[in-house]
């Protein structure tokens, strides 16, 4: 695989082969690719020596590990105690109740994947959600709505624009 | 980011003594003009998130149209966080220490031609005190500041992270130097010791005496031992770690590196969350500088002692930040705690004995060393020494971290730093200690803000979320919020957590859809028992922190749930009907477009109604009406 340049045996050799790197490797992994793939997370054990099986436990056992692709765009819903005072679970029932997925899933068109996170350190403006790493303060259900439609817009542009290409 | 254009002499080269370190400073110092305009903006999480980085270029850009001559141009600092979030963006100019809040970029053009130009505030960016109507220059004369003890703090806000040279003009490494140039290891674990400073990261253990532990454990053992960094900052309302890291990086690698000293470890690791992505890199920078410097790494500061640091960024699991689950999680693993046996400092990270300290405490350390024992013992309270860092969140005016002496009684805090409640009534209960921690009630204001008191009041000082509820928080939803957090987060290895924790909470999901009975508290306080009696770790055992002080403190509010089938504070969504105040409504339709359910009808320009039938109580008609016409009851 070779995404954006870097090559799955660059990472690897970013660390020396011993097992105590392997949530390094999986956490570099997951930010080049979205994502741990089956045939990476081979790669990844032969190089550390970590059985598959309790490479895979490790994967489980840590919520930021994805073993399965990640949408066009990401959204996090901050669930931290302020947000949650202030609103944070109406965010969340409004984004399942339109993307029709619940948390830590993704859209099956594959355009939105949908998590929750404690604490963003933002809770002067909260309920914060952040959409593709950008923060959106005082979230309420209406600037949700628009925040979708800009996204969705955004995205049938872009086909479009490769459609047509 | 522009960097301050001063050649330095000793630019490139290596610190060999604590003169060195001295003359630098004296350099740095020295070299830059005191009357130079320096416009200094946070960017700090908050600010980020408001729009600083805008403000910032608005800033650059409106200076560089304004035709400045290059030697006059304002010099423009990113800090981190200031603390006082709630007013961001904020930006202050120094010299004068103009104190500008709310910042928006359309304000750039103005603070450039007024305040750098012509040396005049703008009055507009000013903060006006809401309870005199008087406004406010500068930082310190704000309440929110001047009310506070900034210690730990003190540089965030005033020093550029990733520029060693700032840090090392407003002091940074003196007490580094002091302790490996004139100090012996005993002297320095002696002093931590005599400081009675305690653990910052939840149960306040004595600093001194872990690592006294240490040595005796190395006594027995023998070397390799370790220092760690606990910044995984687990409480989900928390974020003074977070803020320590990124926004001073090397007063926690200092006070790392004492540590090291004190114990003798050659190798030193720093674990912290995967979300702090800002909070690495700083770190890493400074890791970085420091070892240029010849402050880390190989004979530091030529006295033969040597030792490094990495980073392991956790990834997304509470119970790492547990002393034994993190050393498993350092070692690749999961992050499963283990019995504790044996204590964690005698057989930490690979077995070997290891001082294990939270963000804020290593942050101490410097301060400890440098200005003594006797210095900083005599801030706070006798057994609570020192001050705290909280992040003062929730339903109060004034958002954002506060550093306080501890020992402050708790209104203080809320009232007069934190501006009290919004809306102006009392707080209904201060939420303390995070997943582990309690709910103070108004009754118990005057509680004293130190480890013992507050542990006294049933909750406990935690990592130092603090968090302000009003009349419209409802304790039922509080400790079910709590509760399903640690049941997510619970490792399931044993019994008493994994199955208790579930249990407890389908208990409150009980009470919240007004099917509980009494029986089920009854029920409630013996599970609580059996978590803090069975459990392994502090996960599960002070699980019923919060449980059990909102029993203890708000048992009606409780009863109302089982008795009345009511949640007066209107949270709990099976026991609340929304409905429209005819007098208020404008029938300006907001709320009806907005309904998922589309169940508000009503002509245009008249009263609206909801269909209670349809209703799911989702809240959004509430939250969109601007004119206050729904209600809930
Ligand atoms: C479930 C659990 C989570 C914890 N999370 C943290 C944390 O995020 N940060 C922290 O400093 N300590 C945390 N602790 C406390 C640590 O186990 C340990 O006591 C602390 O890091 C020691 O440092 P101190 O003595 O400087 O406070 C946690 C404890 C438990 C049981
Ligand atoms: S108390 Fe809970 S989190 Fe701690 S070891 Fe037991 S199951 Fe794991
Ligand atoms: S709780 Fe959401 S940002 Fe702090
Ligand atoms: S982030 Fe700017 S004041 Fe807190």
């Amino acid at each position: 695989m070779n995404i954006e340049g870097v090559k799955i045996s660059e990472i690897l050799e970013r660390y020396p082969a011993k097992p105590e790197y392997l949530i390094f490797l999986l956490q570099d992994i997951q930010k080049q690719y979205g994502f741990i793939s089956s045939e990476t997370m081979e790669q990844i054990c032969d190089r550390t020596g970590v059985p598959l099986t309790q490479a895979y436990s490790v994967a489980t056992f840590y919520q930021s590990f994805r073993l399965e692709p990640k949408g066009e765009h990401e959204i996090k819903v901050c669930l931290g105690t302020a947000c949650h005072l202030k609103g944070g679970p109406r965010i969340v029932n409004e984004l399942e109740r339109r993307l029709g997925v619940k948390a830590g899933e993704t859209t099956s068109d594959m355009k939105f994947t949908f998590d929750t996170v404690n604490c963003l350190g933002a809770c002067a403006i909260a309920p914060v959600i952040v959409i593709d790493e950008e923060y959106h303060p005082n979230m309420t259900a209406q600037k949700l709505e628009k925040q979708i439609k800009t996204l969705g817009q955004d995205m049938t542009e872009v086909s479009e624009v490769l459609g047509h290409a | 980011m522009p960097k301050e254009n001063v050649a330095i002499k000793s630019e490139n080269w290596r610190l060999n003594s604590h003169k060195d370190l001295n003359d630098l400073q004296k350099d740095i110092i020295e070299s830059r003009d005191p009357n130079r305009l320096e416009v200094v903006v946070c960017h700090g999480t908050g600010c980020i998130a408001n729009g600083s980085p805008k403000v910032s270029s608005a800033i650059r850009e409106s200076l560089l149209g304004a035709g400045i001559n290059v030697k006059l141009m304002p010099g423009i600092k990113t800090t981190g966080c200031h603390g006082f979030c709630s007013r961001g963006p904020l930006v202050i100019v120094r010299p004068h220490g103009f104190f500008y809040q709310r910042v928006t970029p359309k304000d750039a053009e103005e603070i450039v031609k007024k305040t750098l130009m012509e040396k005049q505030p703008v009055e507009r960016l000013l903060y006006k005190n809401p309870k005199t109507g008087k406004t406010i220059l500068t930082e310190k004369e704000i309440p929110f500041y001047s009310l506070q003890e900034r210690i730990v703090l003190h540089n965030i806000g005033k020093v550029d992270p990733t520029d060693i040279k700032d840090s090392i003009a407003s002091g940074g490494y003196q007490a580094l130097a002091k302790a490996l140039c004139s100090m012996s290891p005993e002297q320095v674990v002696k002093e931590v010791e005599k400081s009675g400073l305690r653990g910052r990261g939840g149960a306040g253990f004595p600093t001194g005496r872990k690592w006294r532990s240490a040595l005796k454990a190395i006594e027995k053992k023998g070397y390799p031992a370790y220092v760690v960094v606990n910044g995984d900052e687990g409480d989900p309302g928390a974020f003074m770690d977070r803020t320590i890291m990124e926004g001073d990086p090397h007063a926690v690698l200092e006070g790392l590196i004492i540590g090291a000293y004190a114990i003798g470890a050659k190798q030193g690791y720093l674990y912290v969350r995967a979300e702090y992505p800002l909070a690495i890199k700083h770190l890493e920078i400074a890791m970085e500088q420091a070892r240029e410097y010849g402050l880390l790494g190989e004979n530091i500061l030529n006295t033969g002692f040597s030792f490094d640091a990495r980073i392991n960024r956790g990834a997304g699991a509470f119970v790492c930040g547990e002393s034994t689950a993190l050393f498993t999680s350092i070692e690749g693993k999961a992050g499963n705690p283990r019995p504790k046996y044996v204590r964690s400092v005698e057989e930490g990270l690979w077995g070997k004995p290891t001082v294990l300290n939270n963000v804020e405490t290593w942050a101490n350390i410097p301060l400890v060393i440098e200005k003594g024992a006797d210095w900083y013992s005599k801030i706070g309270v006798p057994k609570s020494t020192g001050t705290k860092v909280f992040s003062l969140v929730g339903k109060v005016n004034n958002v954002g971290l506060v550093e306080v002496p501890m020992g402050i009684p708790l209104v203080k805090i809320i009232e007069d730093i934190g501006g009290g409640v919004i809306g102006g009534e009392n707080f209904k209960a201060v939420q303390t200690g995070g997943p582990s921690g309690g709910c103070i009630p108004y009754s118990l204001k005057d509680t004293p803000v130190d480890f013992d008191s507050l542990t006294k009041v049933g909750s406990m000082m935690g990592s130092g979320g603090m968090i302000v509820m009003d009349k419209h928080d409802c304790v039922v939803d509080i400790g079910r919020y709590f509760l399903r957090f640690l049941e997510e987060e619970s490792c399931g290895k044993c019994i008493p957590c994994r199955l208790g924790l579930i249990r407890m909470r389908k208990i409150l999901d009980g009470f919240s859809s007004g099917t509980g009975t009494k029986q089920d508290i009854d029920d409630l306080i013996s599970l609580s028992q059996a978590l803090q009696d069975g459990a392994l770790c502090a996960l599960g055992s002070s699980a019923p922190n919060p449980i059990l002080t909102t029993l203890k403190y708000f048992n009606n509010e409780y009863l109302s749930h089982i008795e009345n089938h009511k949640c007066p504070a209107g949270v709990c969504k099976e026991l609340i009907t929304y409905s429209i105040n005819a007098d208020k409504c404008t029938g300006c339709r907001s709320c009806a477009r907005q309904c998922p359910k589309q169940c508000i009808s009503g002509d245009k320009k008249k009263p609206h109604v909801i269909n209670t039938e349809n209703c799911i109580r989702c809240g959004i008609c509430m939250e969109t009406c601007k004119f206050e016409a729904v209600i809930v009851s």
